[in-house]
């Protein structure tokens, strides 16, 4: 139906274009955000490499995001693994707990830790409380993706390996774990990516050392620095459009590994 | 000789008991089979052996070593699963030379073992070829080799024609036999094909519902079936209500229909008591006769009920007085021989010696 | 429902779940419990009376902004989630039924991307498209649409609404395309086949069929909307401030940590009674299973 082709496309548009003003405005030689446009410039870019707080925000995202995403996608290959293959009394209230945070607002996980973490623990808010928090919000997306990868799995697989002379561990090592990589590399880099853009557990557990967004949080008090924020802000979603292709490049070639029809998704 | 020796395993999934008192002994050499209805246990049983369930009591027995507590990767059985289970991440060469990975056998030793093996499946020179690029029976094969390589006391096969097509499968069952007969292990085959079963083994377990019904080679199961489930399980049966009058070397039976017959006590397999039996004869001991032809046989009159025509043989329901079902008989197609109508009169010729008593 | 005995298979599984299983426990059911403790006791500047007192719910029903705060966010929400699903449902449609299946996955791709990149500053752009002096206005002030910029599409609820019906429509969209993808088309055409038209196929067979999908994104856009901070703080205004502006408040501005959890509590009380009340009104509408 051709109506619902025009539909589909204007969808599409209404969801790019906010997204597509970032590049046109960070090359826009003037202070303000408005229509029209006067002339390229680089120099909100340039701007950007002499801020020393800037690029300490941007180290201490990737160290959080780089843990979150690896404790993440340990946990959900424990977590996925047991729930696609095997059955045992509780299971489903457990792994509903452990899914929860998917429809919790983040606004109740940072209040709850923070509560935690400093009235009842007297602890200091660091990085690491940040780590935690976010590997916590991270660990369900990752048994998503890690979920259809088990369970695209034939379960005899395992047990061959087993009757051929393997134990249990070198089983998982030699035949599961190839086979289930490409999803553990899109666990990566979903939690990589979540961690990356989250921004209100950030807020409320940062310590001395701001993440990213809240740096850029920061930032958008300032109507002067708004241009800065539009070059940050390319480079940041052209990252993570990127890390998102090289998960879905992954995500299709570990389904022709295994000789999978794909059925769309992460799902 | 026993190689493989079940006493009283029981095993239970929750509620379900799915394998009741197993007594079963394996000889070494042979080609067995469980043979039984889905949900009858034999899959279970398979699994039992090969070490992916334990039983809950009972014992087991492989080649006089018990193997409680011994994992299945440590137990001299090889299994051929029913999906085949060829792993995809890995070259033909690659899930052939799998189990070898621990041997310690040099790599130009494995790499001849894997050509070997896969010579002795007919996929020879395909040792290259990605995995999950094979057919069907393709990957049966690697599936076979993958297992045999180890040489195993012991290939277990679960199911492993029922995914193929028709006439393939019937090719693979020859060429199993020669590869069981070749390698001279014994190999324990589950199926719900009771062709299969009868074309390929050398003993057979009929199971139903946890338990053995009947342990015999393929002719003594056919001939003499021990039970009516066990008869009206292995090809075609005819059922017909009789009584026993007297019991001993030679049994009195009234049949309904046929009247009174003698037959040696050897065709109640199962054993019978005075009072009701039922009374089995195999479709293809029973012959119509023409119009004209004249037999030695005991002969009843009836009439034709259904006519079914299957190329090489023609199968005929014949109402006969007295026989409250219609009796199923079937006639070669031979030249020259005419094929009756529905509704026509004609005659069945039958003897006492295909009768078969049967207990319940 | 009878429970699963414990099989050795089982034992494993519990064996390997346990590592996430406790972690969710330290870190979730631990704190959610704090926090419910915590709106039972009440602080003075940095001492907190630890005697169990109701206060704080009598004070959060009691007081007319606390109660107008919730009902705005529930208000918000239930606006957000309305556009956000009925505006996802074509999309998920026609990439169900009128895209190739070697195309479909390039598809969602695309729908996905957007949300996997950083909310902050989609919220941001959108304070800059709806601005006074932003994105929209000058350009249908320089197009001459209208003479003067428009300020009632910024710093209020209508803005709220909008950018977050933007940022969650994949959200909607993907739980529509599953429910949709899992409909045997088979029953499509054996409506037609006994005589249904096209759009009555659709009404009968097919919406119904992919309730449960509506179902979970309704669920899934207005559970985490009702909680949200960022975009009531950039593009709300004083009018479009939701529940967890105050909550945020509470805690770092007010030191009333217990106040803040009471607000905490019953925001998500609130979000699990309508959330309930939707699926038991589904339930009963389509008397079916699940």
């Amino acid at each position: 139906m051709r109506g619902l082709r025009f539909y589909a496309i204007a969808y599409l548009v209404f969801l790019y274009a906010p997204i597509a003003l970032l590049p046109l405005f960070a090359f826009n030689d003037a202070d303000i955000i408005a229509f029209p446009l006067s002339g390229g410039t680089t120099r909100w870019f340039a701007e950007l490499t002499q801020s020393a707080s800037l690029l300490d925000a941007a180290r201490n995202s990737l160290i959080i995001a780089a843990t979150t995403a690896v404790l993440s996608t340990v946990l959900g290959v424990c977590a996925a693994r047991a729930a696609t293959m095997a059955d045992w009394p509780l299971k489903r209230p457990m792994m509903g707990l452990i899914m929860l945070p998917l429809v919790l607002p983040e606004i109740i996980v940072a209040v709850s830790l923070l509560v935690l973490a400093v009235q009842v623990f007297g602890l200091g808010l660091s990085n690491t409380t940040i780590i935690a928090a976010h590997t916590l919000i991270c660990m369900p997306f990752s048994i998503a993706v890690l979920n259809g990868a088990f369970q695209n799995l034939d379960p005899a697989l395992e047990e061959a390996a087993l009757d051929l002379g393997e134990t249990r561990l070198s089983a998982f090592r030699l035949v599961l774990l190839p086979l289930v990589m490409p999803g553990i590399v899109s666990s990566l880099l979903i939690s990589f990516t979540i961690s990356l853009d989250e921004f209100i557990i950030a807020f409320f557990l940062s310590g001395a050392n701001p993440t990213m967004p809240v740096y850029i949080w920061g930032l958008l008090r300032f109507p002067g620095q708004l241009p800065v924020v539009m070059a940050l802000g390319t480079i940041l979603v052209a990252l993570s459009i990127v890390l998102l292709t090289i998960a879905e490049i992954m995500r299709r070639r570990g389904l022709k590994r295994a000789g999978l029809r794909d059925r769309g998704g992460f799902l | 000789m026993t190689l493989i020796n079940l006493a009283g395993v029981n095993k239970h999934f929750g509620d379900y008991h799915a394998l009741r008192d197993i007594d079963l002994n394996i000889h070494q050499g042979e080609f067995f089979s469980l043979l039984g209805p889905s949900g009858c246990g034999k899959t279970t049983l398979l699994r039992v052996i090969a070490g992916f369930e334990d039983p809950d009591s009972g014992s087991l027995h492989i080649d006089g070593r018990g193997m409680a507590g011994v994992g299945p990767n440590l137990r001299p059985t090889n299994m051929v699963f029913q999906s085949y289970a060829i792993f995809p991440h890995l070259s033909v060469a690659e899930n052939v030379g799998f189990g070898l990975r621990r041997s310690a056998m040099s790599k130009p030793d494995k790499a001849r073992a894997v050509g070997e093996a896969l010579e002795m499946v007919g996929l020879g020179g395909y040792g290259n070829r990605a995995a999950n690029a094979l057919s069907g029976g393709q990957r049966q094969r690697v599936a076979l080799a993958r297992a045999l390589i180890l040489k195993p006391k012991v290939l277990l096969l679960d199911e492993p024609l029922s995914a193929l097509d028709k006439k393939i499968r019937e090719q693979m069952q020859v060429e199993l036999m020669k590869l069981q007969r070749e390698v001279g292990i014994t190999f324990i085959l589950v199926t719900h094909d009771q062709e299969e079963a009868l074309v390929m083994s050398d003993r057979i377990a009929v199971m139903f519902e946890g338990g053995i019904g009947q342990l015999d080679d393929p002719e003594t199961l056919y001939r003499r079936p021990a039970t009516e489930r066990v008869a009206g399980f292995i090809g075609m049966m005819n059922f017909l209500r009789g009584q026993v009058t007297s019991t001993g070397a030679e049994i009195e039976v009234e049949v309904e229909g046929l009247g009174r017959c003698r037959v040696p006590a050897e065709q109640a397999p199962g054993g019978v008591s005075a009072g009701a039996v039922s009374v089995g004869i195999r479709p293809e001991t029973l012959s119509l006769l023409f119009e004209g032809e004249r037999t030695d046989r005991m002969e009843v009159a009836g009439r034709v009920d259904e006519v079914v025509y299957y190329g090489d043989m023609t199968y005929y329901d014949v109402a006969v007085d007295g026989i409250e079902k219609p009796l199923t008989l079937s006639m070669k197609n031979l030249i020259g021989r005419p094929v009756l109508d529905v509704g026509m009169p004609t005659r069945v010729a039958w003897d006492e010696r295909s009768l078969v008593l049967l207990g319940r | 429902m009878a429970r699963a005995a414990l099989t050795a298979g089982g034992k494993r599984g519990l064996i390997l779940v346990s590592p996430p299983f406790l972690y969710a426990l330290l870190l979730l059911a631990v704190p959610l419990a704090t926090i419910l403790l915590f709106s039972f006791w009440t602080q003075d500047y940095l001492d907190i009376d630890t005697r169990f007192t109701i206060a704080n719910y009598v004070e959060a029903f009691g007081d007319p902004l606390y109660m107008q705060l919730l009902r705005r966010s529930l208000l918000i929400a239930g606006a957000v989630t309305l556009v956000t699903v009925v505006l996802a449902f074509p999309i998920a449609y026609f990439v169900s039924f009128h895209v190739a299946p070697a195309r479909k996955s390039l598809w969602l791709f695309l729908i996905t991307i957007p949300f996997w990149t950083s909310y902050l500053i989609r919220v941001f752009l959108w304070k800059v498209i709806l601005g006074y002096n932003g994105v929209l206005n000058s350009s249908l002030l320089g197009v001459g649409l209208i003479d003067e910029p428009l300020s009632v599409i910024l710093y209020n609820a209508n803005a709220v609404v909008i950018t977050l019906a933007h940022a969650f429509a994949p959200f909607a969209i993907l739980p529509i395309f599953v429910a949709l993808e899992k409909i045997d088309r088979s029953l499509l055409e054996a409506s037609m086949d006994l005589g249904e038209t096209r759009v009555t196929t659709f009404l009968r067979v097919t919406l119904p069929l992919a309730m449960p999908g509506v179902v979970a994104a309704v669920l899934i856009v207005f559970i985490p909307t009702i909680g949200d901070y960022v975009t009531p703080r950039l593009v709300g205004g004083p009018d479009g401030l939701m529940i967890a502006n105050m909550i945020q408040t509470q805690f770092l501005k007010l030191n009333n940590a217990p106040m803040g959890a009471t607000l905490a509590i019953l925001a998500m009380l609130s979000v699990t009674a309508v959330s309930l009340v939707f699926i038991w009104l589904n339930r009963r509408w389509l008397r079916g299973p699940k």
